[in-house]
């Protein structure tokens, strides 16, 4: 659905049906230069279960308008602004990669307003390898040739999608490839790699919270995914072996399991 | 630093498929299976409902042709694939997910007499009108341009007279219309042509052809680039407005570079139903895995076989976009850097009838109605394969009565010019041999 922020129009998916504010909501984040359409195989399901989803496009992604912000911490505010603009007043959130900063920062920014967070293949820090991040500026293609590769598990990249048909790497990359490349992964990576409060913002969550890591991820590694967890107060972690960072798309299903128990305990439906 | 995601000889044999998750099979196995188990009323409901993947139905997917479908999506480097059981079925299909009633396409007039049949007689049943355009003819493909058009549909390489369209100017003129344009790569594969880098936005192949190269099976594929944006106009609700099938959703908004398969699988397999039966998608596979090695030496043969029939008394001329003088020479050193296929056109001294005795009197080419298979064919288009179509049609479509079309196969080429001789030979004096 389009709705304003701030103003501006903003595009997110309702997971096929139509948002009502009366339902518990869910906001999903997408990481770097992606958009909601990475979502589709986890908001749909919640969309259909009593929940009200928002996969939303960061401005200036996807079929929102605007520029992309140009920090973590703005994006983190905007991701606040989202809820009061479509009339809620709280949210569970679901972050993916840089999404992962952004609900944080969106929690220590809005702490009254999150009900739990969900971290998918994060890390306390992004720091960007400068030569990707050139690319990424240059809107070269191969930045994002480059991307899909570390993204992608070494399973990954032989493709095998939970539904029939679809070729992950070349859907990620299209993803990007549909915007131009600098005004929205460039902006992006370099918004992750100045992004240093990682850190001491984990260190101040205070309410559930579930983190998903990839085995094989090359893009935030198992290991600082796991020094992420350790920095927040009881964090929930579950590791999906024979997977990357697209743990979403490359093992869509167990995603979806694991995120399902983890909403069903802390954020239940009214009864 | 270089991604080192897998290339495309690489793809041609791995792609789709990770034998972990199929006890530990190296080779794909066959699922020759029709339906498949639900965990809970909860899984099934969410599966019906496309929130999330996996099998239902062999008629929306199965796991064997599922990995055909990958394959081949990784190879034409797309997001999305959906086969079918022939390639009429996928240009049906794409088709029918594309347009209503009412609608209207605009396509090259050089296509497999099969697909000119589909689009003259058997849309418009349907309600969908066609205007055909030479495919030289590049301004004309605007012209015909309507309010109700909904795509560009050709073959890249025109069949039988080897004209070629030109792809990135015709891809130009559909983006301005807002309309997609769709390639039959069939002639081509993906090895020597990749339509999705020239602006096309979807593709079809009839894989029955080089794709498999091994003559077995009948298949068929769409392949979508997740280039086309549906929701620039209002062009396409069926993609864009909630879709009643499946509680209100707009594919376009939840599939993005995904859309026009997830529908045409959703919709039209359910309804429709031309699903590929898994051991023929097996088949193709097996193909697949040499299509590389196979087409450079379908290449490097046909080049050869140009040169010996522009050599030869009895040929009155040669059509290959790689002969000298071509008219689209220049244009296929470009997008056809691999060279230009294994299809040739030549024309036999003598018109028909030496053209029916040269058919008759080869014995290791095959006379047959198909191309494309490992084998070297020859056919004489005017009386089989475009043989429903009128004097008129068959002069719009390019033909001519002493036209010979052969699809250049794999067997040693100094047989197949032995065997060439002998059909030579015999078509200078076809009296002789109408009469034996
Ligand atoms: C270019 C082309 N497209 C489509 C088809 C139809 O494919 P099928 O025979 O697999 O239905 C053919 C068959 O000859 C063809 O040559």
């Amino acid at each position: 659905m389009k709705f304003k922020v701030r103003g501006i129009d903003t595009f997110a998916s309702t997971g096929g049906r139509p948002f009502d504010k009366n339902k518990p909501l869910i906001i999903f984040v997408h990481g770097s230069g992606l958009s909601h359409m990475v979502w589709v195989l986890q908001t749909r399901y919640f969309a259909f279960r009593g929940y009200s989803v928002l996969a939303v496009d960061l401005p200036g992604h996807g079929l929102s308008s605007g520029e992309s912000l140009k920090t973590i911490e703005e994006m983190g505010n905007w991701v606040g602004d989202v809820i009061g603009a479509v009339g809620c007043k709280e949210a569970s959130l679901v972050g993916h990669s840089q999404g992962c900063l952004v609900t944080m920062e969106c929690v220590a920014q809005h702490p009254e307003k999150i009900k739990t967070l969900t971290l998918m293949g994060g890390a306390s820090a992004i720091p960007m390898n400068p030569e990707l991040l050139k690319l990424a500026e240059e809107s070269n293609p191969k930045a994002v040739d480059l991307m899909m590769d570390f993204a992608h598990g070494p399973a990954g990249h032989f493709g095998g999608h939970p539904v029939p048909g679809l070729y992950h790497l070349n859907v990620g990359s299209m993803i990007v490839q549909n915007k131009e490349i600098k005004d929205t992964l460039g902006v992006d990576f370099r918004a992750c790699d100045n992004y240093k409060n990682g850190p001491e913002v984990a260190k101040k969550l205070d309410l559930p919270t579930l983190s998903i890591l990839g085995a094989q991820d090359r893009m935030c590694r198992l290991k600082d995914g796991k020094i992420l967890a350790d920095y927040i107060k009881g964090s929930e972690v579950k590791i999906i072996e024979d997977c990357g960072h697209m743990m979403l798309l490359e093992e869509a299903d167990q995603t979806l399991e694991i995120l399902k128990k983890f909403i069903a305990e802390h954020y239940p439906l009214p009864s | 630093m270089d991604p080192k995601t897998y290339k495309f000889d690489t793809l041609s044999l791995h792609a789709g498929y990770q034998p972990g998750k199929n006890a530990g099979s190296r080779q794909v196995p066959i699922y020759q299976t029709t339906s498949y188990m639900f965990d809970d009323v909860d899984h099934a409901a969410a599966l019906f409902n496309l929130e999330r993947g996996g099998h239902i139905y062999s008629r929306m997917s199965n796991p064997t042709v599922q990995v055909l479908e990958e394959r081949v999506c990784a190879l034409e480097g797309g997001t999305a694939a959906l086969a079918t059981a022939s390639g009429m079925s996928a240009i049906f299909l794409t088709i029918m997910t594309l347009c209503n009633a009412g609608d209207h396409m605009v396509v090259s007039s050089q296509l497999y007499g099969g697909t000119v049949n589909l689009f003259r007689l058997t849309l418009p049943k349907f309600g969908i009108k066609t205007t055909f355009v030479k495919p030289r003819d590049t301004e004309g493909f605007k012209k015909a341009i309507k309010p109700n058009t909904k795509g560009i549909f050709g073959e890249l390489v025109g069949n039988p007279g080897n004209e070629l369209m030109n792809m990135p100017e015709v891809s130009k003129i559909a983006k301005e219309a807002g309309i997609p344009l769709i390639i039959d790569s069939t002639y081509q594969t993906p090895y020597l042509c990749r339509p999705f880098e020239h602006g096309a936005d979807l593709v079809v192949h009839s894989l029955t052809k080089w794709m498999s190269g091994n003559g077995s099976s009948m298949a068929g594929i769409l392949v979508e680039g997740g280039t086309f944006d549906w929701m620039q106009n209002d062009k396409f609700p069926s993609m864009t407005e909630p879709y009643e099938g499946y509680h209100g959703l707009s594919f376009a908004e939840e599939f993005g570079p995904t859309a026009f398969t997830m529908m045409a699988r959703a919709e039209g397999m359910r309804d429709m139903g031309p699903c590929l039966a898994p051991q023929n998608a097996w088949n193709i596979l097996h193909g697949l895995e040499t299509l590389s090695l196979r087409m450079e030496k379908h290449c490097s043969n046909a080049l050869k076989m140009v040169e010996y029939l522009s050599n030869h008394e009895s040929v009155a001329w040669v059509s290959h976009a790689s002969a000298p003088g071509h008219p689209d020479k220049e244009l296929a050193e470009k997008i056809l850097p691999k060279g230009t296929g294994s299809m040739i056109a030549f024309g036999i001294k003598g018109g028909k009838e030496a053209g029916a005795a040269f058919i008759n009197n080869v014995k290791l080419a095959s006379h047959l109605a198909n191309v494309g298979d490992a084998r070297t064919l020859v056919i004489h288009p005017a009386s089989a394969t475009h043989s429903q179509m009128d004097e008129a049609t068959l002069k719009f479509a390019g033909l001519s009565h002493d036209m010979i079309r052969l699809s250049v196969g794999l067997e040693d080429f100094e047989d197949i010019v032995n065997d060439f001789e002998d059909g030579f030979r015999a078509a200078k004096k076809p009296r002789l041999v109408a009469n034996k």
